[in-house]
Order: structure tokens, then sequence, then C-alpha cells
């Protein structure tokens, strides 16, 4: 399976860890990713709140090239409708993409203008051709959790993992996303094949605080607070993300939001695809391990792997499971077995 | 069928047109026109505490023509883009997208002067224009600087963690097709001002 690759800005050094692992674990599974040729920024939700005509263009600048890159050639990426798939490991990145080419089929006038611009700089992009996909989207549905499972070498027995969404990859509603805009369970059933323990996380669609934490801080400790406290309500003992401005926030900031609210969350951010190379056994160093501000060293330990290789494995401490525990979710297959 | 005719007193027709600006300037298609006034997108919305107007009192206001007190509003400025309203909209009244609308026509008719949210797209926006990605420590550094210097000993603690686990870099990176790049946008912006000038509202 070959698909378009889109990184964005994120994944090129505040998120590497995500692009470092996405890498990894595509090469485990076998799927390529064919990185887009001098892609640019997507705008994040920035450039739409600035210029409308502006914000398309520099999106769509991004969709003609994937056109050009891998619909017009026919190499390998295209879905079985014939489009081009163009996967994006970053949510922002994804809705803006995926909105924009939904929105450029559905009003014309924005898509004459859009690429009367892009005419300029010699391009030119016909509104659904790329199939912009969510990485996590896409290793679910197209690889499915079997293939996953039958690459598991080192399950993460014990670890209990609060899987996060966010916001962009489940809303708005434009078709292709996960199964529900507010209670999606696909991270989970990943999670969970990979021999981890999910954890409940009621709030795990909720706002990380996006760019707040730049404008107004205390709007978004707060949003980070409650999803910091959630977890550790459930007693989690990491938080799996799908998106760089969500592990930045809960990450970079969860020392400010201690200061802020006299708390002491201590939750490691990581992103699905190092929990998806821990269990498939590669090295956590191959993974991006060590770039997060929280560090994960406690968690590696209870999964008995050691932050650095050369480091002698840790002792085996068997989890003492409580009789009055919270309750699990279960997952919608399962509910089909016992049916 | 005979039609009816409602007579609108001229005074109060140009006010009218607010609506429809707000809804032509968004785009895909907005439905704002089927508010039906629930309250379901404030009571959804994670910073509905600090606004001054919910998003449904804004849409009233829009409709009423109350366009001073609609650009005035914080209400767009403190939407985190977390899509719950629209999703939960009974009339998918695309409200998200209303909010960015109004965050443009803010900016361009002059009532966000030196505020810190729209600066901020600005300043984010004003690197991707110069290289084509975005670059997180130039715009730390300028909109920190600038807006909350005060801040700048805790954002200055959290730069040295980004840098010592190698996530923040300190030069930006320029995309190959930078030319072509500032080509389209400065078309993009060519057509916006043209359409501003002959009141083509659909465009902004």
């Amino acid at each position: 399976m070959k698909y378009g690759y889109y990184p964005g800005c994120s994944l090129e050094r505040n998120a590497a860890a995500y692009d470092i692992s996405t890498r990894a674990v595509a090469r485990t599974l076998g799927f390529e990713l064919d990185e887009l040729d001098d892609w640019n920024c997507c705008g994040a939700t920035e450039y739409i709140a600035i210029n409308k005509l502006a914000a398309y263009s520099l999106i769509g600048r991004n969709l003609a090239l994937a056109q050009q890159q891998f619909h017009a050639n026919g190499n390998g990426h295209l879905a079985a409708d014939g489009r081009a798939q163009l996967i994006a490991p970053c949510s922002a990145c994804f809705l803006n993409l995926r909105k924009a080419d939904r929105y450029l089929q559905e009003d014309a006038k924005l898509r004459d203008t859009t690429n009367e611009a892009l005419a300029a700089g010699g391009l030119h992009y016909d509104p659904g051709t790329v199939f912009v996909r969510h990485l996590l989207e896409m290793i679910v549905n197209d690889v499915g959790y079997d293939e996953v499972k039958r690459h598991v070498t080192k399950p993460l027995n014990g670890l209990r993992v609060a899987s996060y969404y966010g916001c962009l990859l489940v809303r708005p509603r434009l078709g292709g996303e996960l199964s529900d805009a507010e209670y999606p369970t696909e991270l989970e059933s990943l999670t969970k094949t990979l021999g981890a323990e999910v954890v409940d996380f009621p709030l795990k669609t909720h706002c990380c605080g996006g760019h707040m934490t730049q404008i107004s801080a205390e709007v978004a400790y707060e949003l980070i607070r409650r999803l910091l406290q959630n977890a550790t309500e459930y007693r989690a003992d990491v938080i799996v993300t799908i998106c760089p401005m969500c592990q930045l926030n809960l990450d970079a900031y969860q020392t400010r939001v201690n200061q802020h609210f006299g708390t002491n969350f201590n939750l490691p951010i990581l992103y699905f695809t190092q929990l998806m190379g821990l269990a498939f056994g590669l090295e956590p160093k191959t993974l991006g391990f060590g770039k997060e501000i929280v560090s994960a060293e406690n968690a590696l330990i209870k999964i008995q792997r050691s932050p650095e290789s050369a480091a002698a494995p840790a002792p085996s401490r068997p989890r003492k499971k409580k009789e009055e525990g919270l309750p699990m979710p279960r997952m919608p297959e399962d509910e089909e077995v016992t049916a | 069928m005979e039609e009816i005719t409602v007579s609108i007193p001229d005074t109060v027709k140009p006010k009218l047109r607010f609506l429809e600006e707000v809804s032509a300037a968004t785009p895909g298609v907005s439905r704002l026109e089927m508010c039906i006034q629930c309250g379901t997108c404030g009571g959804s919305c994670p910073s509905g505490a600090d606004m001054d107007h919910t998003p449904r009192a804004l849409f009233a206001m829009i409709r009423a023509g109350m366009r001073d007190d609609v650009l005035q509003s914080n209400a767009p400025w403190y939407c985190v883009s977390c899509y719950y309203c629209m999703v939960r909209c009974p009339q998918e009244v695309h409200v998200t997208d209303l909010m960015y609308t109004l965050k443009r026509m803010a900016i361009r008719e002059g009532y966000t002067d030196h505020e810190a949210a729209p600066d901020f797209s600005q300043t984010f926006i004003g690197y991707v224009e110069q290289y084509g990605r975005s670059f997180e420590l130039g715009l730390a550094t300028r909109f920190h600087l600038a807006h909350s210097p005060l801040r700048k000993v805790g954002i200055g603690t959290l730069a040295l963690d980004m840098f010592a686990r190698d996530r923040l870099s300190f030069v930006p990176t320029r995309i190959k097709g930078m030319d072509g790049l500032h080509a389209i946008l400065e078309k993009a912006k060519a057509i916006t001002r043209d359409a501003e000038l002959t009141g083509g509202t659909q465009l902004l």
C-alpha cells in the first residue's frame, strides 16, 4: 500500500516524535508514505481568521501539488474510487485539507477564485481528486486491527492508557472521520490490540485549548486541567494522542497548569504511533521517546522496556488488581461476541 | 396564489443585509438563516462562560442587523474551534465557520486594533507568508514580547525545555517554491481587495 504523506509543520520539529514513530510503524506494517514535495503550512486555525481566499489558496497549493504528484501520475496512491490518497497525521492539517476540498466542491465562487489565485503560481486544483485522510483512520480501516495484532511482539501488558482524540479528527462531520463525533472507540480498540489496558476517559473528545495557551492562557489551562484530572481519576499511566497540538498543550503546559492550580499531575503524553512501535518491539529511542517534557520513563519501566536500550531491564512489578475497580468501557466487537 | 408582501421601512433594510453578508462570506453553505435560537451551541461551548454573547445570541443580533455589537463581541475570539456546536446544532448551522467569518469582518472593519488574538493570527501568518511554513520560536518571541512581557520568564523556561529536547528550531524552514506561493497569496489578496471595493461580500 502506498500513500501520499503530508507531515505538516509541527512534525518537522516540535512533534518530531510523531513523524519518527509514524515512519517506523509504516516500515513494520509495510505501507509506504511518499512525502508531498515542497508542501507548505496548512494555515492552522489562523489564516482563515484573516483572509478567506488567501487561506484557501494556501491550502489549495498543497492539494494542487498532491493532485500533480499523486493523481496525475497515477503512481499507486489511488483509492478504489480513483482519488489520490493523502495522509495527514496532524488533526488540524487533516481538517484544513479535508474541509477545503469539501467546500471547494460545494462553493463554485470559492473554487473559481481559488484557482484564479493558484494560476498565479502555475497551479490548478480539481476539487474531489485528493482524498485527505488522517493517519489513525487509515491504519484502523486499511491496515486493520488483525494485521496490527500480527506484528505485536511485545504487548503493552498492564499499561493503563487513556485514549485522547481531541476535536479536529472527529468534528465537524464532513465524511470519512471516525465512528462518532463525541464518543469514537477506534483508538481504544487499537490500544487494546497492542495489549494495553484501556481506561475509560469520558473527556476524550474535549478540547485541549488549541491556540488559547498563547492568547488567553487561563482559558487553556482550565481545559487542560480537566483533561489531566479526568485521566488521573481513571488511573491512567499515559494519555495517548493523535494530534501535535493536543500533545504540546497537555505535555509542555502540564507544569504551568500544575503551578496555576496547585496540582501535581504527572502524566506522560505520547503519540499512538509511539505505543504501536513499542508493541512491535522497536526500541524507545527509535520512536522519539525522550522528547516528551513529562517523562515517559515510569510508563516504560512498567512495561519492562528501558528508556535507554543499553540499560538493564527494570524488575517486573506485577500490578495488583483491586476487586472494586472503576467501570471499564466495552468495545463494540466484545458486545457482538457475547451477544 | 396571492403573493404576500411585507413592508420593511427603508431605514431597516440595509441592516437586514448583514445576515446575508455574514452568510455569503462563509465558505460552503453556512445555514445561518436556519438558526432556531435553541442555544445548543452556547450550551456545548467550552469557553461559553468567557463570551459576552453566546453564538445563539450573536446570531439573533446578526439577524437584527446589530453590526457594531456583533463585530465588537469577544465571542469569536474565545472560540477554540472544537466544533461541538457544529455537530450538535439541530439545524446544522456551521457555527464554527461563522465565527471565523466574524473574525475576518471584525479585523477588516477595524474593530480589533492592538488585541492579542488577532495579532497572534497575523504574526503566525506573517511567518507562513515569508517562509511557507510556520516558525514557532519566531511566533512565540515576537507575540509574547508585544503582548505579555511579564510572562516571558515562564515562557522562557518552557522554551528551554523544548530546546533541550530538540523540539524548537532556531531558524525557519523555507520552502523551495516560495516565489510561486508568494504570487498565489498576492493574487488572492488582490482579488479580496477588489471584492472589498465592489462590495463582493461572498469573497470576504
